[in-house]
């Protein structure tokens, strides 16, 4: 649609208003942690502090908690990325009904409520007598982040030239080549992103982790009993401090975009 | 399979195919099984567990079927998460449309980034701001009563309103980007053609947009849907004495009772209720697993 209407300044308007619905909350919220009342508020506006600062850093049990996190996030991302890696590898090569239902059984995990996945876990391991605890927490979340590895790495097998294998094969390479030389550095964009997509994805996790944890802590929760229990503007300036790492995360990568297609243009470019 | 083995050898094809297996049968199948088979089991001592009382009854769903307010809230839970999938789909389509054919292409990847912040914050941290600002001294009714469109503070935490609103900010953008996947695929030539023949706006979007949308409405709704009747945080967080949601009657069993049985039931009642979504929304929209899980 490239000739300017009418219509488009309401499209304008409405594009505003909802930005400003999606990230006006966070501003209100990270705006509290520097209120000096104990209530987290932006209003009434008591007094600039930066005293919750300081508490959530003499905060143990929120260090502990956020090791954890890190923790249970690496563990994620070390199972689920072979995981959902090797299951695409697998279902691209079968065809018809081993197919459909290989399929239905990988993504059943996403369209599966947390707390039914969390609940599963805890009483299937329990009855091999593992207790709740961390561990189960990555068995929980690596049973349904596997399948966005999995997604991910199918999508980008479809562009793969499985010709480049027969080849490597007549040519004499070994199995062990192939899969290292010639598939897994044309999945590799896939592979990246879905580490990074599991190891958000398992930091953010709620739902499966409260059921599985047993009496550990993760960043989640405990943010979810801090406000349950007495609320202090110590959350807010937790949650400013994370909004600022997703904002420069976010700005990194909007620079990173923007160099490479400056180049890319500079390179399409007539010499 | 024997691609496979052609390919890549036994060895690895092995290793590919331990790993899926130890998935799909560790991590997902045989738990689900369990928690099912769990359900009918009597919640008992660790003693007399194996013994003449332990066998499979009904019991823990009559618990549920048995209890008025149990089944008020397992409805409520579904109305009230239909709702937010509708409100949902109203507030998204219109963004869909504009970022996939109104938006200049070279702002729409901005537009995206300044949209994923709110998706990587934490939802209980997107919660607890909803928490905040619809207190009763929140900015919210300051802003109001400031520009004077009440003179009353409005009471937000009453009833099942915060949660819509809750949820509806916190599971918006797993609608959004369905449906703009799904538009952006469709060739605008078709939308000039149809406004070229004569077609009014709203003729256009029912006729050619929203038919053309179904995989991504069907996909986006699925996602918002199971996500809203599984949600913990923004009930647990936004709701009220007279507002209650069914998960956490499944927490009350599982940690207040410490009946994991009953509450396995009741867990399988939830999953039982989203798989029941996803296969009507399939029927409906005519549409494959593998349009909904992209």
């Amino acid at each position: 649609m490239s000739q300017a209407r009418r219509s488009d300044w309401l499209f304008h308007l409405y594009m505003v208003l909802f930005l400003a619905y999606m990230l006006l909350p966070l501003i209100v919220m990270g705006g509290a942690a520097f209120n000096d009342s104990r209530f987290p508020s932006v209003y009434p506006w008591v007094g600039f502090t930066d005293r919750w600062f300081v508490e959530l850093w003499n905060d143990g049990r929120m260090w502990i908690a956020f090791g954890n996190t890190i923790v249970v996030a690496f563990a994620v991302v070390v199972l689920s990325v072979p995981i959902g890696t090797a299951a695409a590898i697998l279902i691209n090569s079968v065809a018809g009904t081993t197919r459909a239902v290989l399929y239905g059984l990988m993504v059943a995990p996403i369209l599966t409520p947390g707390a039914v996945i969390g609940i599963s876990t805890l009483l299937f391991w329990n009855k091999f007598s593992v207790p709740a605890g961390l561990h189960l927490s990555v068995l929980g979340q690596v049973s349904y982040i596997a399948a966005f590895v999995m997604l991910l790495v199918l999508a980008r097998l479809q562009s793969f030239d499985r010709a480049l294998e027969e080849a490597a094969l007549d040519l004499g390479a070994s199995h062990a080549q192939v899969v290292r030389r010639i598939l897994l550095p044309h999945l590799y964009p896939a592979i990246g992103a879905g580490a990074a997509i599991a190891f958000f994805q398992s930091i953010e996790n709620f739902n499966t982790t409260l059921f599985t944890r047993g009496t550990y802590d993760t960043l989640t929760v405990y943010v979810f009993s801090k406000v349950r229990s007495g609320i202090t503007p110590t959350i807010n300036a937790l949650a400013l401090i994370l909004i600022s790492v997703t904002v420069v995360c976010a700005i990194w990568y909007e620079i990173a975009r923007r160099r490479s297609e400056r180049r890319a243009a500079l390179e399409a470019a007539p010499a | 399979m024997n691609d496979l083995l052609a390919r890549y050898g036994a060895a690895l094809t092995a290793l590919f195919a331990a790993l899926t297996a130890f998935w799909l049968l560790a991590l997902v199948v045989l738990p689900d099984l369990y928690l099912f088979e769990n359900s009918f089991r009597p919640y008992l001592p660790l003693a007399d567990m194996g013994g003449p009382k332990d066998f499979y009854s009904l019991n823990n769903y009559l618990t549920f079927f048995r209890s008025p307010i149990h089944i008020q809230v397992f409805v409520w839970t579904i109305v009230y998460s239909s709702v937010v999938t509708v409100l949902c789909f109203v507030i998204a389509y219109p963004l869909a449309y504009y970022l996939a054919k109104v938006a200049r292409s070279n702002v729409v990847p901005t537009l995206f980034l300044l949209l994923l912040i709110p998706l990587w914050v934490s939802e209980v941290l997107r919660a607890f701001a909803w928490f905040i600002i619809l207190a009763l001294k929140g900015p919210l009714n300051f802003a109001l009563l400031g520009i004077g469109i009440v003179d009353q503070p409005i009471r937000w935490m009453t009833g099942f309103r915060s949660v819509v609103i809750g949820l509806v900010y916190t599971y918006v953008l797993f609608m959004l980007f369905p449906l703009y996947n799904a538009i952006q695929s469709l060739d605008t030539n078709q939308i000039e053609a149809a406004e070229d023949l004569g077609s009014p706006w709203w003729r256009t979007h029912w006729r050619v947009i929203l038919p053309h949308a179904k995989p991504g409405i069907a996909s986006g709704s699925v996602m918002v849907f199971m996500l809203s009747a599984g949600s913990i945080l923004v009930p647990t967080l936004l709701a009220s004495t007279n507002s209650r949601w069914f998960t956490e009657i499944i927490q009350q069993w599982m940690f207040e009772s410490q009946d994991w049985n009953t509450g396995s039931a009741y867990a399988f009642l939830l999953l039982l209720l989203c798989t029941v979504f996803v296969s009507v929304v399939m029927r409906l929209f005519r549409v494959k697993l593998s349009d909904i899980a992209k």
